[in-house]
């Protein structure tokens, strides 16, 4: 069980935290919602909870309760620009169809 | 698919429902949009990486040009390239002649009171320059953030009056914004210092812009913010003391004052790059033509200093009105690109007994203010984000009574949204009509004061004079806008007006100005469709060579060969204009005489994949 972040992703994250102040570091997650049945949570974390698996990736804590972990072993977390916008992006092989835009999938 | 940006603890938004909102601060010079991201509020940049949209709008021939471009424009192009059109905002055309002599356009009067800017492209109100500042800054944000936006925050000087208020509004509207609040400038900045998270206490904000001045006195008290008092000019900021500048030029070199626009200009441009330079270097030469000369800081500081003199009286009326004493108040912030020059920190250091705070770019920390209020208003609660803003009334608004003197209702510095109501009554036997004539301002008599709106009320049954009750009450919103409503108490009869002010747009002039840009979406919509065919021709282009030069030889004939060439060549012909729907047609052309060669390279590459190889291994 594993879950990664490009350099991009995790240069992003450290000045998030940096500018924000305080934080562990950033929770992945999934929950069941939206137009096809999952869609993705990305947070800051202040408390890490007792199940949560925590996984370290250039020097970024990234936080996963054991429920989502299932859905999300194997993912990379990038960070991309696409013209003007900027964002974050799961490159999860778990993903079996997306809806159009991507915010919900299933597994 | 959608970019995802990180979310405070427990505040991931549902898929689709991320509700995109900023904070835009329309500045007489520069203006910026800023949005929160990750947790963060910061300005968004342009796709050349640059924060700032200089507040220039020149009218060509064809199309319109915001920015950077217009600005250096400018000295070229005086009458058609609009700078520091805030100073314009709901003015009427009478003010702005009075502004005059600076100003090089050519106003006409509209339907209504407002002025109008003579430009190639026909008259164009400022609240028409200001949308089309508003709309680069829209487009901006929405590639940037990715969706369309649920709306802005758009600061204005604490000190505009409803009038300024509308119109700027109006701007937003017609640029396609839906206005999540108006906020003052100096009350963003304290939001962006997070003043509101802070211990209580008293805080100044000193904001000297381009072109207008706020000084504003804020108190904290357990997370509530209070404005106490603002006060400020209108009409004082950078720009004036690159006139001083260029006053000084004209004096040194010998110029005659009368000089035309495109040389004015460009006097003020050289006026502007002198008094930067001087923030960090002690003396600077200037050149202008042949004339040359150097000017230093001291000599800069005397010419600058009534104008410094008057923010600092300024200071001290706000201190007044807001009933502390100097020395209660804790901080104070600095806004805007003049307080950069050295000695306006240090005059304002020296009033307040202490060093003003200046960690935050002055330039941006109005935005970053109002992108961290659009995105509380928007819904994305930051934590603990419980942002209350209460403003007050810049000027005191009443209504006119016998005798042409002013009644005030609300006065100036009430904490807003607020409902005053006040008793009037009739001064005739049998008055059956009345006429609530809506004003602003401090001075007693009607003609000192601002006229915001006239309406009447009608149906007061007969009576003796005296005897009639007539409650008239005043309601601002959040906004700083006011409706006004009067009643008979007797029979019930009632009036009310949403405050139009004279200065504001007419609906005829609006729907004018809405026309137009449906008309420009047409030419906007046959721009792009062009440019997709010129894409798609240039693409079947670039296939078709390719597969000439793999294949063509060994599949094709001579004269298909040349058939095929021939059609490439027309459509490379046709590029070079600029006929979308003949591009299209001969790109649909080309692709049908290619399309026995593809199916000929498709049987080719089928049959090489199978030679050699027989039924069973592909039957796996």
């Amino acid at each position: 069980m594993a879950i990664s972040m490009t350099e991009a992703a995790a240069n992003h994250i450290r000045r998030s935290l940096d500018g924000r102040g305080k934080g562990e570091g950033i929770r992945l997650g999934v929950r069941t919602t939206g137009c096809s049945g999952l869609a993705y949570v990305l947070e800051f974390v202040d408390d890490v909870a007792g199940e949560d698996k925590v996984f370290e990736n250039h020097g970024v804590k990234i936080i996963i309760d054991p429920k989502s972990l299932v859905y999300l072993d194997g993912t990379e977390l990038d960070f991309v620009k696409e013209g003007l916008n900027e964002g974050f992006k799961f490159n999860n092989p778990n993903v079996r169809g997306e809806c159009g835009c991507g915010e919900s999938f299933n597994v | 698919m959608a970019l995802l940006q990180i979310a405070e603890p427990g505040q991931t938004p549902q898929p689709h429902q991320r509700r995109l909102a900023v904070g835009i601060d329309l500045g007489t010079t520069n203006s910026l949009v800023a949005a929160v991201r990750s947790g963060r509020s910061e300005p968004l940049p342009d796709a050349d990486g640059n924060v700032i949209l200089p507040s220039a709008v020149r009218y060509l021939d064809a199309g319109i040009e915001v920015g950077l471009a217009a600005r250096i424009a400018a000295p070229s192009d005086p009458l058609n390239t609009i700078l520091s059109v805030k100073r314009l905002m709901g003015r009427g055309l009478a003010d702005v002649k009075q502004l005059g002599e600076q100003l090089p356009y050519r106003f006409v009067g509209g339907e209504s009171h407002m002025p109008f800017i003579t430009t190639v492209q026909g008259a164009k109100s400022p609240v028409e320059v200001s949308a089309d500042i508003l709309k680069v800054l829209r487009q901006r944000a929405e590639e940037t953030l990715g969706g369309e936006l649920v709306g802005a925050v758009i600061t204005v000087p604490a000190y505009f009056d409803d009038a300024q208020r509308q119109a700027t509004k109006d701007a937003a509207r017609l640029a396609g914004l839906n206005v999540l609040r108006l906020l003052n400038e100096p009350t963003a900045a304290a939001v962006a210092y997070g003043l509101d998270q802070n211990a209580e206490g008293v805080v100044a904000i000193f904001d000297l812009g381009g072109g207008t001045f706020d000084i504003s006195i804020l108190r904290l008290t357990a997370g509530v913010f209070e404005v106490l008092a603002t006060g400020g000019d209108t009409a004082l900021g950078g720009d004036d003391f690159d006139h001083a500048v260029a006053g000084w030029i004209i004096e040194q070199a010998g110029l005659s004052a009368d000089l035309d626009p495109a040389t004015q200009r460009l006097l003020l441009q050289t006026a502007c790059a002198a008094k930067q330079a001087l923030t960090d270097s002690d003396t600077v030469t200037v050149r202008h033509g042949a004339w040359q000369g150097e000017l230093s800081r001291a000599t800069f500081e005397t010419m600058i200093e009534p104008m410094i003199a008057r923010s600092l009286k300024a200071c001290r009326r706000a201190v007044r009105d807001s009933g502390v004493e100097l020395d209660e108040v804790g901080a104070v912030v600095m806004v805007g690109g003049s307080t950069r020059v050295p000695r306006v920190r240090e005059a304002v250091g020296t009033l307040f007994g202490r060093a003003p705070l200046t960690s935050i770019d002055p330039d941006q920390v109005v935005a970053i203010g109002a992108a961290i209020q659009a995105d509380t208003l928007a819904g994305n609660r930051r934590e603990g984000g419980e942002l209350l803003l209460l403003d007050v009334i810049p000027l005191s608004l009443g209504l006119e009574t016998m005798g042409g003197l002013m009644e005030k209702v609300i006065p100036r510095n009430t904490t807003i949204p607020v409902a005053r109501a006040q008793e009037f009554t009739t001064y005739k036997d049998g008055q059956s009509a009345m006429m609530i004539h809506v004003l602003q301002g401090e001075r007693e008599l009607i003609s000192d004061c601002r006229s915001l709106a006239r309406f009447e009320l009608r149906g007061i049954p007969a009576m003796v004079a005296g005897a009639a009750k007539i409650r008239v009450t005043f309601q601002v919103d959040a906004d700083g806008l006011l409706s006004v409503a009067a009643r008979e108490l007797g029979s019930g009869v009632e009036s009310s007006i949403q405050v139009k002010p004279s200065y504001g747009l007419t609906d005829g002039e609006i729907a004018r100005m809405l026309k137009d840009s449906f008309e420009h979406a047409s030419t906007d919509k046959t721009a792009r469709q062009l440019r997709e065919h010129q894409v798609d021709a240039e693409r079947l282009l670039e296939a078709v060579q390719g597969a000439l030069d793999a294949d063509g030889e060994r599949l094709l004939s001579t004269d298909e060969r040349d058939a095929i060439a021939f059609q490439m060549q027309e459509l490379r012909d046709l590029l070079t204009g600029t006929d979308g729907p003949a591009i299209e047609q001969q790109t649909r052309r080309l692709s049908q005489v290619t399309d026995a060669f593809a199916a000929r390279r498709l049987d080719s590459t089928v049959k090489a994949a199978l030679a050699g190889r027989n039924l069973n291994e592909i039957e796996e």
